[in-house]
């Protein structure tokens, strides 16, 4: 598991899974990655702990890493065509399927050489999915604290459900993408990083911790795009998106962007939420059909 | 008699119209839902059956909690959420309306209107305070019939101030002030206060109500948070005059307009659907750690449809 460091939620998040998985009885040592503060040397023992250290040297675990990453990219890249053939799919849940079974074999790919003839195999299998060539389906983005935009599971499989309704998504957060804005050296970061960041300073204009003026930066991005709508995703007290959302509704108002705020936590019952994102989509539908502008905010 | 259907499966009413073929109310019916949307809906379907002997019907709508349920029983050829299709009655009958204020059994909503669209809304989220079952349960309480609510509450002219931001403590909060010899008219316009407060800080959260305002759902029919919310808003609120049925009325429009526009024929399965015995199974899926609920639908022993299911595994089985 990821860690965080300081009072952020993303931090607690671990010492939770390690508190229940001893509950549920498991004999285990949990091994948490923060950032290094310092102690860089505190972060490589971790990692040579994992990487089991008296068999595999040190080029072994590099090696490894690179291998992870480029399976990661690819995961990525999945991901996105996911999202975009999705809402064209001509018989429902084709593309769910396709992409289920090329995780499977990402997964099952043991050496890196392998990894370039399973991308040619990717990308006929995508293109041999049934599509309708003109439907311009509606474009909703994702943005928020990144748990609960990554984990399926916890945002109620949001994505997969937008898709049912026929709904493009875009996140703007991939983990190879979180990967490249935080813990490369900078060089190495994308260059619209602070660019796009840029964009948050009418509304947010400094650092309030997490990824609140990232998110409020992205709803900004998401419109530029030509974006329908944007779902905003926050845990129960969330702080750093909560400021985020306190200025939701001048972005929208401002961008002419449809934003709706949900707020996930251990009561968010399934069936309001998905009330919430038919409403939501419907809105669009509706607008874009009488061609007006929507402003929306709030929850 | 050509006609559309609208059913709406809320958590406490079930409700079901019949409009003509110029959109106007034939017919409504609000039935108890009691935890079982099946036997109301077949109640509701007998009932209309038997009031109209040569009854077409032409397109179906639900919407509801239970549309999803309603619409694999009956064969709707469009299921909606209740946002939808309360926002769809109402732009029906008042064009210039901006604002919607919804009170149901389980839930409450505010649906901001601009310009025919609709532009914001939002929902209660984890608390029933201030919405019927709340009401119902305060009337039961205190010995008095719900449909003299409003009317009671009215006759105080001290409302005692309640504490209604959360239903649990609003109970206690009025027993409180029971003991300490308040009358039962000044609890009960102190309680139809404290929830349009409640409603307005915590559903509404500063959005923008315009005029002109209308007042659905079941709740609409309690003149004293009627009032309430005029008093608090300084605006007249209008109460459509089928408030009750909005949502199933906004489903058969919404349905009318699909069917008519796409010139498609009814998925519905007919009136015989009352005369059916139903029964729903639920099983646990042991296949993955999701554990999903899987729902089965029986009609005679026959499998009908299944549901639930996140991977599909079961729902494929047989087409819902």
């Amino acid at each position: 598991m990821a860690g965080g460091v300081g009072p952020c939620r993303f931090g607690y998040y671990g010492e939770v899974q390690k508190e229940i998985l001893k509950d549920l009885g498991y004999d285990f040592e949990m091994i948490i990655l923060d950032p290094p503060q310092g102690h860089v040397i505190e972060l490589i023992n971790k990692i040579r702990l994992i990487t089991n250290k008296n068999n595999n040297t040190v080029k072994d675990v590099v090696k490894a890493i690179r291998f992870a990453w480029k399976k990661a990219v690819l995961l990525d890249k999945i991901e996105k065509q996911l999202f975009k053939i999705r809402p064209r799919e001509r018989y429902r849940g084709q593309t769910e399927k396709v992409y289920n079974f090329l995780v499977k074999d990402i997964l099952d790919v043991k050496y890196e050489e392998e990894l370039e003839d399973l991308e040619t195999e990717i990308y006929e299998a995508f293109s041999n999915i049934n599509v309708s060539e003109n439907v311009t389906p509606v474009k909703v983005g994702i943005v928020g604290e990144i748990y609960t935009v990554l984990e399926p599971f916890v945002n109620l499989h949001i994505e997969e459900q937008l898709g049912d309704l026929g709904v493009e998504v875009h996140r703007n957060i991939y983990i190879t993408d979180w990967v490249r804005e935080n813990l490369f050296p900078s060089f190495l970061k994308p260059k619209d990083h602070n660019k796009i960041l840029k964009l948050a300073e009418p509304f947010i204009n400094c650092f309030v911790g997490g990824h609140g003026q990232e998110s409020v930066a992205q709803i900004v991005n998401f419109s530029k795009m030509g974006f329908d709508g944007v779902i905003h995703l926050l845990p129960f007290t969330c702080m750093p998106e909560i400021v985020a959302k306190s200025a939701v509704p001048r972005v929208s108002q401002e961008y002419q962007i449809p934003v709706m705020t949900i707020v996930l936590d251990e009561h968010s019952a399934e069936t309001g939420f998905r009330t919430r994102l038919e409403a939501f989509i419907d809105m669009i539908y509706h607008n874009r059909e009488v061609n007006n502008i929507a402003v929306l905010s709030g929850n | 008699m050509q006609c559309c259907l609208g059913i709406d499966v809320g958590s406490v009413s079930t409700n079901l119209v019949l409009l003509d073929d110029k959109k106007r109310l034939v017919k409504k019916l609000y039935l108890s839902t009691a935890g079982n949307p099946i036997k109301a809906i077949k109640k509701g379907l007998g009932i209309l059956q038997q009031e109209f002997k040569d009854l077409d019907i032409f397109a179906v709508g639900t919407t509801g909690s239970g549309r999803h349920l309603a619409s694999i029983l009956v064969g709707a050829d469009i299921v909606k959420n209740e946002i939808t299709a309360h926002a769809a009655a109402a732009l029906e009958y008042y064009p210039q309306a901006q604002t919607i204020l919804e009170i149901g059994g389980q839930d409450s909503k505010i649906i901001v209107i601009r310009n025919k669209t609709v532009v914001d809304f939002a929902m209660n989220t984890v608390c029933a305070a201030g919405t019927g079952s709340f009401l119902d349960r305060q009337a039961q309480r205190l010995g008095i019939p719900i449909d003299k609510f409003g009317e009671i509450a009215l006759k105080s002219k001290n409302p005692t101030r309640i504490a209604g931001r959360c239903a649990v403590f609003a109970e206690s909060d009025m027993i409180h002030k029971q003991q300490m010899g308040h009358a039962t008219e000044d609890i009960l316009r102190g309680l139809c206060e404290a929830l349009v407060r409640n409603f307005l800080s915590n559903v509404a959260k500063g959005k923008e109500i315009r005029p002109l305002i209308l007042f659905q759902g079941g709740v609409a029919a309690n003149t004293g948070i009627r009032k309430a919310f005029e008093e608090q808003l300084q605006c007249k609120i209008h109460v459509p005059e089928n408030h009750d049925v909005m949502g199933a009325v906004g489903a058969a429009i919404l349905a009318f307009n699909h069917v008519v526009s796409r010139q498609k024929t009814t998925n519905f399965l007919g009136m015989d659907v009352a005369f059916q015995n139903y029964k729903v199974k639920s099983i646990e899926c042991n296949g993955c750690p999701n554990a999903c609920e899987i729902i089965q639908l029986f009609s005679d022993e026959k499998l009908m449809a299944r549901w639930g299911d996140r991977c599909g595994k079961w729902s494929s089985i047989i087409a819902v």
